[in-house]
């Protein structure tokens, strides 16, 4: 078991996401960062489906209540087992009562602590990922988490992996071109492909851009959005969609981010620029 | 059994967007219900969205896009089964008390109808279900009397209460779960629309109809308690 001592700004338990149910309006949901919280499931041999913590901006504080085998993967700052410095990418083993925090950032804005065995939270409608009024929103000081019971570890072949460095770095976001691209015009299509930077208005629902485009695009009869959806909203100002968005919207879906580039933004903090790299469909 | 002239785009790698006719309109619901309950899930199709006027089928892999594109088609050409299968009119239980109403007299005034006339246009019509989205068992229902379209107010409130029965503009509906909101509300339903523990969250989807019959106090405090206790049984008709 894993227990919340501090609950920081906004962490969650989040798996792979809920599916089979928009058209109940409910979100997909699911880790924002799916490269790192694979890697995580990866390095501790789990399914790809197990549940991890997704934490945000390195608040939060845990304490582990029995031998925990666990790696934190995605953005790092500046773990600590008991004041320790942890490596990212590692496998470790918790001791009972030992105490996980974190401190200065180096990189990203989301980390993901994995268990072996993943977090065996209640599932609801097939997911354990949380998601307003389906399950809590996040966690609470003194929330419990359920883990499984844990094998030992052996001592070969845990080398640490090396996450894709650029993963950080690059401001590159792949797309392509979203339903309503077309209504662009030329000079539209343009400043889409100059940098843009992150407003402090972002959160799992969305990440909302500061620059304005010209806008004289009509609203369009609301319709399915997707995570990753890029809308042009009527002031002009885009707005990137992330997993907890509504299944539905009326703004014109200029761009459709890739799968790894939903990853790459959400490791971004408000002032970071991303620059749109338009992909071909290749139909 | 309508055919209409469908657009395929893709949107992303793994998803296809369909879409109808760009405009609001019962057949087009029916004919997207349709060719949505022709699909056979599981089968690498991992959700379907369905809007006023298009379908999103999100698949679990990077698709070949014009091979699905093909199969979608077919599979168009080969639905002929009506929409309405299975579809129902749900009777929902409303409270126009002005407790619950709170825009009610105010909406009888600026439209000079009396309170009494206002709950009967409202009542009237048994209202289609597009979609739902927004929150979790919202309904976009249509169907509205014209003589109560409302423009939304002008200063949202920050909570209305789980159930309100509200007009924004040409649309009503109701409030799954207490949030904030710009609608003119008018009484409040005592029955759940989003249930998580239920197997079926939503009772309703897209393609079945609901009538809003007027209850009063007493009555709304009794299925309230009933719903609350699990054991109400919402009416319905089939169609």
């Amino acid at each position: 078991m894993i227990k919340v001592l501090h609950e920081g700004i906004y962490n969650t338990i989040q798996d792979q996401g809920r599916f089979g149910y928009a058209k109940m309006g409910i979100p997909t949901s699911g880790y924002l960062d799916a490269y790192s919280a694979e890697l995580g499931n990866a390095l501790l041999n789990n399914q790809k489906s197990d549940a991890v913590v997704e934490i945000t901006f390195g608040q939060g504080k845990f304490q582990f209540k029995k031998p925990t085998v666990f790696c934190l993967t995605g953005g790092d700052f500046s773990p600590k087992l008991d004041g320790n410095l942890l490596e990212m990418n590692q496998v470790y083993k918790a001791q009972p009562d030992a105490v996980l925090s974190f401190g200065k950032r180096n990189s990203g804005a989301r980390t993901y602590l994995t268990v072996q065995g993943g977090i065996q939270s209640k599932e609801v409608l097939n997911s354990r990922s949380f998601s307003k009024g389906i399950t809590q929103i996040r966690l609470q000081k003194n929330d419990e988490l359920r883990i499984q019971k844990q094998q030992p570890i052996s001592d070969t072949g845990h080398s640490r992996v090396k996450e894709h460095e650029k993963h950080f770095e690059s401001e590159d976001l792949a797309c392509f071109a979203g339903p309503e691209f077309d209504r662009l015009n030329d000079k539209q299509k343009k400043r889409l492909s100059e940098p843009f930077t992150l407003s402090s208005d972002n959160n799992r629902v969305g990440y909302r851009l500061n620059e304005e485009l010209e806008n004289d695009l009509h609203p369009i009869l609301t319709s399915s959005v997707l995570p990753g959806t890029v809308q042009l909203t009527p002031s002009g100002k885009l707005i990137a969609l992330m997993n907890d968005c509504q299944v539905s919207g009326g703004y014109p879906r200029v761009l459709q981010l890739s799968e790894y580039a939903i990853s790459r933004m959400s490791q971004k903090m408000a002032g970071e620029e991303v620059r749109f790299t338009m992909q071909d469909f290749n139909l | 059994m309508n055919q209409y002239e469908l657009t395929y785009k893709p949107f992303g790698t793994s998803a296809i967007l369909v879409e109808w006719p760009s405009k609001i309109d019962e057949n087009i619901i029916q004919d997207i219900v349709a060719f949505e309950n022709s699909m056979e899930k599981g089968k690498g199709i991992l959700d379907t969205v369905i809007a006023y006027n298009s379908l999103t089928i999100r698949y679990d892999h990077k698709i070949d896009y014009k091979s699905e594109v093909a199969k979608l088609k077919e599979q168009y050409k080969a639905k002929n089964k009506p929409a309405e299968q299975n579809s129902k009119c749900w009777q929902i239980p409303v409270c126009y008390d002005t407790e619950f109403g709170l825009d009610l007299t105010e909406i009888a005034e600026t439209k000079k109808l009396s309170v009494e006339k206002v709950i009967e246009l409202h009542t009237n019509p048994s209202y289609l279900i597009y979609f739902l989205g927004f929150q979790p068992g919202f309904l976009y229902l249509g169907g509205l009397d014209d003589q109560i379209h409302t423009p939304r107010r002008a200063s949202p409130r920050l909570r209305v209460a789980k159930g309100s029965v509200g007009i924004g503009g040409a649309q009503t509906g109701v409030y799954p779960q207490q949030t904030s909101g710009g609608w003119n509300i008018l009484g409040k339903s005592p029955i759940n629309f989003f249930d998580i523990t239920k197997e079926q969250p939503c009772f309703a989807k897209a393609g079945d109809r609901i009538q809003f019959v007027s209850i009063d106090r007493e009555t709304f405090h009794e299925i309230a308690a009933e719903e609350e206790k699990g054991n109400y049984e919402l009416k319905f008709q089939s169609l």
